[in-house]
């Protein structure tokens, strides 16, 4: 058994289109061990989403895997064939549940059809006997209530539930293999505060129950992050700013981007309000066509010294290896 | 906070009174859906209100009907001390302005952003031709700190979004208003520039002593820029007072319940997990 759940190495991940070469994701390397919650954080255009989608294993038509390995379990996703990636990866080992996935439910099927669908197609065998009916429901049932919904809403259609009800669902459906690796990119976003709470509450239930192993969330809400996960990771112009413990990253930034990034947020405070003054981040995000030359933060960065425009800085590691930040101020500190 | 002496004294410039919003559906079977119940609530000159609660609570129906733009059911809305039905529509929307959710459906995108701003200038009793008009452009957008030169001549996809939303504060000024009702204006933005739009309402009130409804689900967000604050529920006001009471001393159990499902930066929750 590997020792890490998912393993990537040197990742690079380019669109290309009439626009050009974007370089989405340029070089990322890191690793989750089993059992833990990843957070994956930064601004729009940092390469979230690009990174969900390549460790999912079917990039969109534009997104092309441009070099670097993934592995999934042990598992290199972009070595094997794509029918061996399909019964071996994405039915057993790992689920992804994409950006608005709640829209992919079948509007004119109640979700029990849905799901017998979803069964048919990975056993390979339709759901057709009403003995196999009502033992896929049952399993069914067993599984939603874990997420804290209730049997009658499987006889329900999508546009009945409300979207935090549809959320679950959709995670309901992905994780009823339990999968050791669940990705899943910005559930939360669309959702108001009570149902992102129970979203929240559903996936540390999920994993405690050891229906899923470890997860990789991608949300550009630090605060939700918070609350869940052990690892947190910022991206920021498709490379990894700052890795390490989630309570440490918020409370002791070692990038300059991540430090900025949590000055930024207005946070409910329930001991009364904050009187220093939030800070925006000037510029935006660089065109990753043509990415700045040596920190692709410099530009915007208020420590930005002649090295940072020039080379760029490597991961600076701390605490045996837990904390890890790729910004040239780190390096005379690096223990 | 410690100018609440100070505020009683402001003259209110918007009041609401039982305002009541229902929406029918069908001829013969009619389906009765509440917007807003018995909503009512001041805001003074130089105050920023925050009108926090979940999606579907009602907080844009009450917006809709401050700007005009559907009719209450019943209950009285008055700006300065009059009905709001009672001003020309032209008049009404020099003083009171919106700033919405996606600032790019504001735009025109064939036009440039200039025609926005020009535009702004029809609501103007005054007509400023040439260097005049220029020099009060970039002086209010000075204030708001956009660059005229970064901005103007260009298309909306060439800026992004906070400069966008800035821009539309940036037009509503130039009108004049004292009333900005802004519904969502930040959930579109990027956390790394929401705060210069927040900083940017809470100097424009100290300065320009502008009001603002600021429409929100982001309870972090409504503590920061706002003075008072109101909780919808299902259409109704379940509880309102300063920010520092109703935030840190919640009375009603909704309130309670919504705080307490509020992810916070600096605290986990301690019934997770």
């Amino acid at each position: 058994m590997a020792k890490h759940i998912l393993e990537v190495e040197d990742l690079k991940g380019y669109y290309r289109g009439v626009f050009g070469v974007v370089r989405a994701i340029d070089g990322v390397s890191f690793s989750l061990d089993r059992g833990k919650i990843m957070g994956i954080a930064g601004e729009s255009g940092g390469g979230k989403s690009t990174l969900a989608q390549l460790v999912s294993g079917s990039p969109p038509p534009l997104l092309h895997h441009e070099g670097g390995r993934i592995l999934v379990d042990g598992i290199d996703i972009y070595s094997i064939d794509p029918e061996e990636l399909r019964t071996e990866v994405k039915c057993k080992r790992m689920s992804y549940v994409p950006q608005a996935s709640m829209e992919s439910l079948n509007p004119v099927k109640r979700i029990r059809d849905f799901i017998f669908d979803v069964v048919g197609q990975r056993t390979g065998k339709r759901v057709v006997s009403k003995e196999r009916k009502k033992e896929v429901l049952r399993m069914a049932t067993d599984h939603i209530k874990t997420l804290g919904l209730d049997r009658p809403v499987l006889d329900r259609y999508p546009h009945e539930l409300s979207g935090g009800m549809k959320q679950r669902v959709v995670i309901a459906i992905s994780t009823l293999w339990n999968p050791k690796l669940l990705v899943i990119d910005e559930p939360t976003s669309a959702l108001d505060v009570t149902s992102q709470k129970r979203m929240i509450k559903a996936l540390l239930n999920l994993k405690q129950l050891g229906v899923i192993e470890s997860i990789l969330y991608i949300s550009h809400d630090l605060t939700s992050l918070r609350q869940l996960c052990d690892v947190c990771m910022v991206m920021y112009g498709g490379k990894i700013a700052e890795i390490g413990n989630m309570d440490e990253t918020i409370n002791d930034p070692l990038h300059p981007y991540s430090r900025l990034l949590t000055a930024a947020i207005a946070s409910y405070d329930s001991k009364g309000k904050r009187l220093q003054e939030l800070k925006s981040i000037p510029g935006s995000p660089p065109d990753l066509r043509t990415p700045p030359t040596g920190c692709r933060f410099h530009p915007r960065c208020p420590h930005a010294m002649d090295i940072c425009r020039t080379k760029e800085p490597p991961m600076f590691m701390f605490k045996e290896g837990e904390r890890g930040a790729s910004c040239w101020l780190l390096d005379s500190k690096e223990a | 906070m410690a100018d609440d002496s100070k505020n009683v004294d402001k003259e209110i410039i918007l009041s609401c009174d039982n305002l009541t919003k229902t929406y029918t559906s069908g001829l013969i079977r009619t389906k009765t859906v509440i917007g807003a119940k018995d909503a009512s609530f001041d805001i003074k000159r130089g105050e920023i209100v925050a009108l926090a609660g979940e999606s579907g609570s009602g907080k844009s129906t009450i917006a809709k009907m401050i700007l005009r733009l559907i009719e209450p059911t019943s209950g009285k809305i008055c700006f300065n001390g009059k009905d709001i039905h009672s001003y020309r529509i032209r008049e009404y929307y020099k003083w009171v302005q919106a700033i919405f959710q996606d600032p790019y459906s504001a735009f025109n995108p064939f036009y440039k952003v200039d025609h926005v701003i020009n535009r702004a200038f029809g609501l103007r009793e005054d007509r400023l031709e040439g260097s005049e008009k220029k020099e009060l452009i970039e002086s209010t957008f000075m204030s708001i700190g956009l660059n005229t030169d970064e901005v103007l001549g260009r298309y909306p996809h060439e800026l992004s979004g906070g400069q966008m939303q800035r821009l539309l504060i940036g037009r509503s000024l130039l009108i004049g208003s004292q009333l900005l009702i802004a519904d969502e204006p930040t959930s579109m933005i990027d956390a790394s520039t929401r705060a210069g739009v927040l900083n940017l309402l809470l100097t424009l009130k100290e300065e320009k002593g502008l009001s603002v409804l600021f429409i929100t689900h982001d309870i972090g967000q409504a503590q920061y820029v706002s003075e008072r604050v109101l909780i919808m529920k299902e259409g109704e006001i379940v509880e309102q007072g300063s920010v520092h009471d109703v935030f840190t001393n919640p009375k009603h159990s909704y309130t309670q319940e919504l705080l307490g499902a509020v992810p916070s930066l600096y605290e986990k929750w301690d019934d997770v997990a």
